[in-house]
């Protein structure tokens, strides 16, 4: 067993675990932070996708131990706090932004979505479409056809932009 | 998927590397990004007893100007960070386009230069990279450490020179001077996949003829090629040769036939790439 200690979402974690012991599996398991999907476990599809220091990665592809010491970024960190009530007035502007734009069918994708996305913005506050499929090429979807996931990751973008401005 | 078990060794030196690697011999596997060996070992194609995680090697990180016309590049620099390097921007921006044609974000996110030319998979992008550049690797062992030149370092299909006790510490590249142009194009299946067929043309142009030009081709054999008859059939040419010169691009190669192509296809692709890839950087 080895010793791993690390920031997620904000919150500091230290476990013992088995080096063979993947990210993903870490947060699912042993965090219980379910967020995070897994879909190909073949580091094809980006449904794993965190944030890692700051960079997307694909979580089913990187050994808890080779974490230890940095900070993981979920979806499930993304929302700030929301009032009463309103659950969604705390979303991040990418995850209303999926909702208002109909980025999503079955979900199974979103989560990776968002995180690579946001990454995407983070290096480039305004994609042109392009830009946002080639951003966003590490991630697959079997259910949207990506249009609205464009349009969706280009309106967080207006809004993040806003937000920044004003 | 879950990897079998294994000891795993953070090293936190070059030093500690070898040390471990010379104890454990080839029940070792030294861990870069993981993007090709994680994979591997979540098939149980690889079950390495002893994983030395060079995450920590703070040594084996970055950028750096040699001071005789070449840049040393460490062996866990990620690919993202050989992309964004100033220093390789300036002198050798070939290699930052064809890294960003390397896999997806999060793979350029983890995927390390030494660990992608140590891997000496035949449809890697930065093998033919490399041997275009005319590059060398930095070999360390417990005798010390030797530098060997990219023809000699890939031997055959995932076979390198390297010996079992032995880490890749960097590469070296040459700064590219002069009226260069280059172009990488890679015929892929889908958007994020691996090459079916690469070619990376570079073309020194002077007075408006080819003074020189190189020729890598990814995955027209199982180690990198350069298509020297291509390459020599157009120094001292204009780029109306380059159609010509361009129908032998598969002379001497050995492309593997699988499920996303044929071997007879593979030599399509690298004549009409090379012929594209050629036009485009000889402009
Ligand atoms: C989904 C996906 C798509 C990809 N697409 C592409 C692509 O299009 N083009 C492409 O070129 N690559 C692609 N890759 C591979 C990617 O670039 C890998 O990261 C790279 O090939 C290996 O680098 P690594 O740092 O991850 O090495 P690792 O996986 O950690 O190691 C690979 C091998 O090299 C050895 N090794 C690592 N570092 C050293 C060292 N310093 N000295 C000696 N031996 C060492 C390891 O022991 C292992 O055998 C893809 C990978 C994935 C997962
Ligand atoms: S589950 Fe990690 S990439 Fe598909
Ligand atoms: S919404 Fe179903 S996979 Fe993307």
């Amino acid at each position: 067993m080895t010793r791993v200690e690390m920031t997620v979402d904000g919150e500091p974690c230290e476990h013992e675990v088995e080096p063979r012991l993947l990210l993903v599996h870490y947060l699912r398991d042993v965090l219980e932070k379910t967020g995070t999907n897994i879909g190909c476990d073949t580091s094809n599809c980006g449904a794993c996708t965190v944030h890692l220091d700051g960079r997307s990665v694909k979580s089913c592809t990187v050994l808890a131990v080779q974490a230890d010491g940095s900070q993981v970024d979920t979806v499930e960190g993304l929302a700030g706090p929301s009032s009463d009530g309103d659950e969604t007035d705390g979303w991040h502007p990418l995850q209303k932004a999926f909702h208002t734009e109909h980025g999503l069918q079955c979900g199974y994708c979103t989560p990776g979505m968002i995180m690579a996305a946001k990454d995407l913005l983070e290096e480039n506050p305004d994609p042109d479409e392009t830009e946002v499929r080639e951003g966003l090429e590490g991630n697959l979807c079997r259910c949207t056809g990506y249009v609205n996931i464009v349009k969706a990751v280009r309106t967080a973008a207006a809004e993040l932009r806003e937000g920044a401005s004003s | 998927m879950i990897p079998a078990t294994f000891d795993y060794v953070r090293a936190g030196s070059i030093d500690e590397v070898v040390d471990t690697l010379k104890e454990h011999g080839d029940e070792a596997k030294l861990l870069a990004g993981g993007h090709s060996l994680l994979p591997l070992m979540k098939l149980r194609f690889a079950a390495p007893e002893v994983l030395i995680d060079l995450g920590r090697v703070e040594q084996l990180r970055g950028v750096r100007d040699l001071g005789d016309g070449r840049l040393a590049i460490g062996a866990m620099t990620r690919h993202i960070d050989v992309m964004d390097d100033p220093l390789v921007r300036e002198h050798c921006a070939v290699l930052a386009d064809v890294t960003a044609k390397v896999g997806d974000p999060q793979v350029r996110h983890r995927g390390t230069i030494g660990g992608a030319l140590a891997h000496g998979d035949a449809a890697s992008d930065l093998p033919a990279a490399l041997a275009a550049l005319d590059g060398t690797l930095v070999a360390q062992g417990p005798n010390g450490s030797r530098e060997i030149a990219a023809s000699d370092f890939f031997v055959d299909y995932l076979t390198t020179a390297l010996e079992d006790d032995e880490l890749v510490t960097e590469v070296r590249v040459p700064k590219i001077v002069g009226p260069w142009g280059w172009r990488y194009e890679k015929f892929t299946r889908v958007a994020q996949a691996w090459a079916i067929v690469g070619v990376l043309a570079m073309v020194k142009r002077s007075n408006g003829s080819i003074e020189e030009a190189r020729v890598g081709l990814t995955n027209m054999a199982t180690v990198p090629v350069r298509a020297s008859g291509v390459e020599q059939a157009l120094s001292g040419r204009t780029p109306d040769a380059i159609a010509d010169a361009a129908a032998n691009a598969a002379d001497g190669t050995k492309p593997s036939s699988d499920l996303s192509a044929s071997a007879e296809y593979r030599e399509h692709l690298a004549r009409v790439l090379t012929r594209r890839a050629l036009e485009a950087a000889a402009r």
